[in-house]
């Protein structure tokens, strides 16, 4: 009975092999090559390990005769003894050798550098990611948070910076994990060769909300990918009805424009997401929340009861303005 | 007798858990505590000019989080925007030994609360009570008027001036001191 709640328990963690964050379900050459480099290794270390287990056993089960002088010297016994433990020590270097080798060409690919690809800039930040795409054309640049869009199919390269604490950028399926270290800049590229939505997750212990600091990359055609990126790049949507245009009011006159930043309009704050199309994104406060409004409602209300210990303060808003609010945040599509 | 040396070093580091002690779940925006500071240190007849805190300063007083937190914020709100990093700019040093309005807890609170007139902006109902403590309680620490023990360290980018658990200390001012101006012959 208890064997085989066992059993059961040791196979759920298999779960973790498949979806949208998975080290062994890739689908980008850094990523891949990684996923090789581990079956690799599991191969061959299972190999030693079964071999180590089996010396084991028939050391354990070898018998000796209780006649024979233990301290009398067989001239032949010892040279077939150095023999093995010779030959066993050379597999053993040649083991140790193959691994570092595999091991170097594997991670040799998550070093190349592609020349003239799109760029884009991941801050981290306790807890949310600040992205920005760079562009030779500084009026086609531009910010946004916890969601970063690509082509399929082309590297992009990514600039890892951190403005407060070691925060560490790692999307299992995509590529390599890389530290955002502060007062300095890591690069790394990332392919995505399927198109889809892929998560990420912040994998350097940062405080108090680590584990709810997530982002999402989401792979798409060339063509949308740019559809996408005009989009951003526009100023925010004026507000097109009368409930929106007195959300705008209440965003203007309430602490949130101290904090962030609606391109097109006054609010230029720096400490938290760039909101200007925050309609647009799937979701809420760095992956925590699914991007409706009931959710947005409720982040504003009270963050600090989803993510004790964020950086958005308590605001009183009553309950007409909230509604107003999150009607002009929708809009920012 | 070995044992008691260890015990008595060992109650002394209870003394630690006051340096980063916070609350994790701060008041809103807007509600805010009540101080009454004076701002000269003139008053009609002997006695003083009559003051009122709340006691909130003694949480926030050489305490290592707060402190670290209001440097944070310094930046974040674009205090160095008319501060500089202490030096002064358009607004007066801020790590030096001239108040012109209190050096206080309680005085700087008021200050970045409700502005001052020379072009001090207000922050009420912008930034929740706790962060007006915590930036008052940084600013208290720039002119190395907090413990060494707590006042944050090093930068992580360029030094512009020593950090300020290294700040020599200014002489605290009770109530406020007469501002350069209204010093200058009128
Ligand atoms: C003191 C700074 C501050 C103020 C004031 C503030 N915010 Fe925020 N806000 C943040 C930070 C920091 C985050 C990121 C939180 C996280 O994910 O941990 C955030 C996140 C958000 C998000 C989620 C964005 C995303 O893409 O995930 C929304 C929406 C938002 N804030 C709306 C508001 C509104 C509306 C107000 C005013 C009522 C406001 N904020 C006031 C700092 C602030
Ligand atoms: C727009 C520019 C501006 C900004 C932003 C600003 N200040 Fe000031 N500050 C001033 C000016 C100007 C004065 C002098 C006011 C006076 O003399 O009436 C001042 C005065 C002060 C004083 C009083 C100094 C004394 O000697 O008594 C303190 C403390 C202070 N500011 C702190 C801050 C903090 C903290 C922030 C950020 C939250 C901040 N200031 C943001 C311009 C600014
Ligand atoms: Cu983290």
């Amino acid at each position: 009975m208890r064997l085989r709640i066992v059993s059961i328990a040791s196979l759920v963690p298999l779960a973790g092999c498949k979806g949208w964050q998975s080290a062994l379900d890739t689908h980008g050459p850094g990523a891949t090559s990684l996923e090789k480099l581990f079956w690799i290794f599991l191969f061959i270390l299972t190999v030693v390990w079964i071999l180590t287990m089996l010396g084991l056993l028939v050391a354990l089960r070898a018998r000796r005769d209780a006649a024979t002088d233990p301290l009398a010297v067989d001239a032949t016994r010892e040279r077939t003894m150095t023999r093995t433990v010779a030959t066993l020590v050379g597999l053993t270097a040649v083991t140790v050798l193959a691994l570092t080798g595999f091991s170097y060409a594997y991670q040799k690919r998550l070093f190349d550098r592609t020349e003239n690809v799109l760029t884009i800039k991941v801050t981290g930040h306790q807890w949310w990611w600040q992205v920005d795409y760079e562009d030779e054309q500084p009026n086609r640049t531009f910010t946004t948070a916890n969601e970063i869009h690509i082509p399929v199919g082309e590297p992009v390269r990514l600039k890892l910076e951190a403005s407060d604490v070691i925060h560490s950028f790692w999307v299992p399926s995509l590529m390599g994990k890389m530290d955002n270290i502060p007062g300095r800049q890591n690069v790394i590229e990332l392919q995505a060769d399927r198109e889809g939505v892929y998560r990420g997750q912040c994998a350097e212990f940062c405080g108090w909300q680590h584990a709810h600091m997530a982002m999402l990359i989401v792979a798409k055609p060339k063509a949308e990918f740019e559809n996408w990126k005009n989009q951003q790049i526009a100023s925010a949507s004026p507000p097109s009805d009368d409930a929106q245009k007195r959300g705008e009011q209440v965003f203007f006159t309430s602490p949130c424009v101290m904090c962030h930043s609606v391109r097109g309009t006054s609010a230029g704050g720096r400490v938290g997401p760039d909101l200007t199309h925050v309609g647009s994104r799937l979701t809420l406060a760095a992956g925590t929340l699914q991007n409706t409004r009931g959710n947005l409602a409720a982040w504003i209300v009270d963050p600090q009861r989803i993510k004790p210990g964020t950086n958005m303060p308590l605001m009183q808003i009553n309950p007409q303005d909230l509604d107003l609010l999150v009607s002009y945040l929708e809009g920012l599509k | 007798m070995k044992l008691l040396p260890f015990i008595i070093c060992l109650g002394f580091s209870l003394a630690a858990c006051e340096r980063e002690k916070r609350d994790f779940r701060t008041a809103p925006v807007s509600e805010e505590s009540q101080e009454k500071t004076a701002l000269v240190s003139l008053s009609p007849g002997s006695s003083p000019p009559e003051q009122e805190v709340s006691g909130k300063a003694r949480s926030f007083e050489g305490n290592a989080y707060h402190l670290s937190q209001g440097k944070r914020l310094y930046a974040w709100f674009n205090c160095n925007g008319c501060h500089a990093n202490g030096g002064g700019d358009s607004g007066p040093p801020l790590m030096d030994d001239r108040w012109i309005y209190g050096s206080s807890l309680e005085n700087i609170v008021q200050t970045i609360r409700e502005g001052r007139p020379n072009g001090m902006p207000s922050f009420r109902g912008k930034l929740p009570d706790d962060q007006i403590w915590e930036l008052a309680v940084y600013v208290r620490s720039m002119s190395g008027l907090e413990p060494k023990a707590a006042a944050p360290s090093r930068n992580d980018d360029m030094h512009p001036l020593p950090s300020e658990n290294r700040m020599p200390p200014s002489s605290p001012v009770p109530g406020g001191s007469a501002s350069p101006s209204a010093t200058a012959p009128q």
